[in-house]
């Protein structure tokens, strides 16, 4: 017998539309954009001369090669993740020689690239942590504040770029820091800032680390672009290695999304450094305990092809070329807009764009120009005026250098 | 440590460190606070009860260990699987991809193609529009964001799960801060459902309750309800207004008709519940390392699914961004080709059927050992596992005497049992329940 069917009305029918997320909303927009001259350096995702998305030869090498191999199966990886992956990630991070590592203090788990390495570390700290306040720098990711919140720690800055000189405020970086409680959660950008480009000096990094461990602070690492910022996987390691080498705790997030192309894949790793081999060992435990609630264990796939390139020495020094390939492309653009800019005589000091690092320019641009630019010439930037310079080519920088000079002498501050 | 004494140990090991500092001229830094630790007070966490035992199962070096501990797909060698049509859809896709950034709320492709697996083809709702589906991290991961979502939108909202079930969900909830309990659901006197007790602990629930149900192939215990029993539960849904959340992991690894199989939400779906369900891959197409998997809910128009979509999205943001491509391409690839999903529908009747004639074989041979105990159960349930009605102590004693692994709780995964091990799994059965 047939029954009524259902009147009463949904469960969910007082919810409204989440906001667009502010950075991806930008690439929807642009996907939606039917002008034949749109320019999209909003995404932080690389891309070559052409425009194209790209994937390291690598990649597609170390892919083909796990494709071939019919001896690997689909099993379930442990909760931690590809034990050859975390190991060879640590390395990669932390170097071969590192202390810490020597010393098994380190414990390693593979998770979904920045964002979920971030997200269990923090979930981490807010269930075993003293201390459940985290600092982080202003301006930053915009994601960062909502994996930290989302994850029960309360969320606090300090103060990182100086608007004026468009670096760093060391400052007042320290100001704030000395301000902040003992004990508190630091979240620090490894290299190539996101979104200002703006690093510390090895020097203002060592005036940091005497702060931080001064006053028993926990430094959270987000490291997304090692060998994207200088093109040199040690170099930008100089910063975590610091911390890390000092004998102290810390968290390292490290992502593989942009320096090995691989950003749908999810591949990233927490890194844990602690006190001894046994805490490690507890935290290791324990950590497991927040990833099975989560989603049981990583995929598989990413960490196979990442752990193929770190792991066979002809493919690791073809990415260490490729990596330095890709820095170098990107500050070729940076070098051609600054140019580009100067040669008109754009009012204002546009030294920035080649001062700072990695992937972004955060331009100075204000909300207002950013919106003229995207309306005007379809040019489709962040709120903030971060400008991806990754997605810039040879042929698109004029374009950009235009629009960035009728908006700075038409749009006034 | 008592409170003096770690007092005095931190004030200790503090004038240490200044000292050091003063000392060491390296930028004040200390060569040793390494003594230091943060997570000192952390303690060994407990070995995970299902996980766990694979690891105890690798670590034996008896040659005769038999591991019917995790819910993995072995063959007759006891070896895994990868389908051939999994295979097939690598060799088309390898090397193509991008690995661009997928939306927050995976591919889209993939998520209609799940659902009208999950909902059948011809589903109003799906013709309606009215699904809103996010590609998920498998079924831990879809059971997650739907766990969360209900904190953040029903907060009120009870969530009652099976007694047993997956022990993975009381986790999921209890870290979704999500209040649960349970309703009966297994009877160990008949090794079946207790269907009375079900529905008076649903009937006490409060209205709007969250009921997690399994669609098929119930985990831990292979027992389903009949589909008459499957349509007395919707009317008494409808009563309570309460809201079915299904978690489908083995479709078409039950019976291996995917279309039989996901009968549950069809009779849900014809009686006009809204209803959510997360499905995961794993088992049915053997990608359980690939994590792939969906959460889809039924809403009251398309509107409000676009609605209930994006909020689910900007649950995954702070989690993980967005999933992971490359088993969304696989099961698309597969599921979008004609010929390959036809291949699909053979392989994993193949996996249901080798299961159930696992169960018959196991039946068998305990009845021909001569067990007085009733083993009818084996056959009766369905899907991966078994619920043995094995005893924690007898459970110990399969594992120390016999070198067979399983769950405290006597689940045995059929998928484990081998045309070579069957014999040697029912003699120790029998050894350890004929006293």
């Amino acid at each position: 017998m047939e029954s009524e069917p259902i009147s009463s009305p949904s469960a969910f029918q007082h919810l409204m539309q989440a906001p667009e997320d502010p950075i991806i909303g930008v690439t929807t927009a642009f996907s939606k954009d039917p002008s034949p001259v749109k320019l999209n350096v909003g995404v932080g995702a690389y891309r070559c001369e052409e425009g194209k998305p790209y994937v390291p030869q690598v990649v597609r090498e170390a892919e083909l090669r796990l494709l071939n191999d019919l001896s690997r199966n689909k099993e379930y990886l442990p909760i931690t993740g590809n034990p050859q992956f975390t190991g060879l990630s640590a390395k990669l991070i932390f170097g071969e020689d590192s202390p810490a590592l020597n010393q098994k203090r380190v414990c390693t788990v593979q998770c979904l690239s920045g964002t979920g390495s971030i997200r269990v570390g923090a979930e981490f700290l807010a269930k075993h942590y003293a201390h459940k306040t985290v600092y982080i720098p202003i301006p930053t990711w915009g994601n960062h504040p909502t994996i930290f919140t989302v994850a029960g720690l309360e969320v606090k800055s300090y103060t990182y770029y100086d608007s004026n000189t468009r670096g760093l405020d060391y400052e007042g970086l320290l100001r704030d820091l000395n301000a902040a409680p003992s004990g508190v959660v630091v979240l620090l950008h490894a290299c190539a800032h996101n979104p200002t480009g703006v690093d510390p000096t090895a020097d203002q990094w060592k005036g940091i680390q005497k702060l931080i461990r001064g006053k028993n602070m926990l430094p959270f690492f987000d490291c997304a672009y090692q060998g994207f910022a200088s093109g040199n996987l040690i170099k930008d390691a100089f910063s975590v290695r610091l911390f890390a080498g000092d004998g102290g705790e810390c968290f390292v997030a490290q992502s593989y999304a942009k320096n090995m192309g691989l950003y749908g894949e999810r591949v990233g790793a927490l890194s844990m450094v602690c006190g001894s081999e046994s805490v490690a060992k507890r935290v290791e435990s324990q950590v497991k305990l927040i990833i099975r609630p989560l989603y049981s264990t990583p995929p598989i796939h990413g960490a196979a092809v990442a752990a193929t390139v770190l792991g066979d020495r002809e493919l690791f020094n073809e990415w260490k070329a490729d990596l330095q390939g890709m820095a170098d492309r990107i500050i070729h653009m940076r070098q051609l807009l600054h140019e580009a800019l100067k040669a008109r005589g754009t009012p204002g000091d546009w030294s920035h764009i080649i001062k700072q690092i990695g992937m972004f320019s955060f331009t100075g641009l204000t909300k207002e120009q950013v919106a003229f630019i995207t309306d005007k010439f379809h040019i489709y930037i962040t709120f903030d005026g971060r400008v991806s310079m990754a997605g810039l080519s040879v042929k698109t920088v004029p374009y950009l250098a235009e629009a960035i000079h009728i908006a700075v002498t038409t749009v006034l501050e | 440590m008592a409170y003096r004494s770690r007092l005095a140990f931190l004030l200790s090991s503090s004038t240490r460190r200044l000292a050091t500092m003063e000392a060491a001229g390296n930028h004040g830094v200390p060569s040793s606070c390494r003594r230091f630790s943060w997570w000192s007070s952390v303690q060994p966490a407990p070995r995970d009860p299902i996980l766990g035992v694979t690891s105890a199962y690798l670590a034996d070096t008896h040659p005769d260990k038999v591991n019917v501990g995790v819910g993995a797909y072995r063959n007759d060698q006891g070896k895994p699987v990868v389908l051939e049509c999994v295979r097939e859809a690598e060799r088309r896709i390898g090397g193509q991809e991008l690995m661009e950034y997928l939306p927050m709320g995976g591919s889209a492709k993939y998520c209609e193609l799940s659902v009208g697996l999950a909902y059948g083809e011809d589903a109003q709702v799906l013709k309606d529009k009215k699904v809103a589906s996010v590609q998920a991290l498998s079924g831990t991961g879809a059971v997650r964001l739907f766990a969360d979502f209900i904190k953040r939108f029903r907060p009120e909202s009870e969530a009652y799960l099976p007694m047993p079930t997956w022990s993975n969900h009381h986790n999921i909830f209890r870290d979704a801060n999500v209040n649960q309990h349970t309703y009966r659901y297994y009877l160990a006197s008949t090794r079946g459902l207790d269907f009375e007790g079900l529905k008076e602990d649903l009937k006490k629930a409060p209205n709007n309750s969250v009921i997690l149900l399994h669609a098929c192939a119930h985990n831990p215990t292979g027992v389903d309800p009949t589909p008459e029993q499957w349509k007395a539960l919707s009317k008494l849904f409808k009563e309570k207004e309460h809201f079915p959340l299904f978690d489908m992991a083995y479709q078409g690894f039950a019976s291996g008709d995917t279309q039989r199989d996901n009968q549950a939400i069809r009779i849900f779906l014809e009686d006009g519940h809204q209803l959510a369900c997360a499905q995961s891959f794993a088992k049915s197409m053997g990608l359980y390392g690939q994590r792939i998997g969906c959460l889809s809910v039924v809403c009251d128009d398309a509107a409000q699914a676009t609605v209930v979509k994006s909020q689910l999205e900007y649950i995954a943001r702070p989690m993980y961004s967005s999933p992971p491509v490359h088993g969304s391409l696989l099961v698309a690839t597969i599921l979008s080709d004609s010929d390959l999903k036809t291949l699909w529908f053979k392989e994993v009747k193949d996996m249901a059927d080798r299961i159930i004639g696992m169960r018959t074989a196991l039946r068998k041979n305990l009845e021909d050992l001569g067990s007085k105990q009733n083993w009818e159960h084996i056959t009766n349930q369905i899907g991966m596992f078994c619920y043995s009605g094995l005893t924690p102590e007898q459970v110990d004693r399969m594992t120390q005497e016999f070198h067979i692994y399983m769950t405290k709780n006597g689940r045995i995964s059929m998928a484990g049992v081998t045309s070579g091990n069957v014999k040697y799994l029912a003699n120790a059965i029998h050894e350890v329940t004929k006293a």
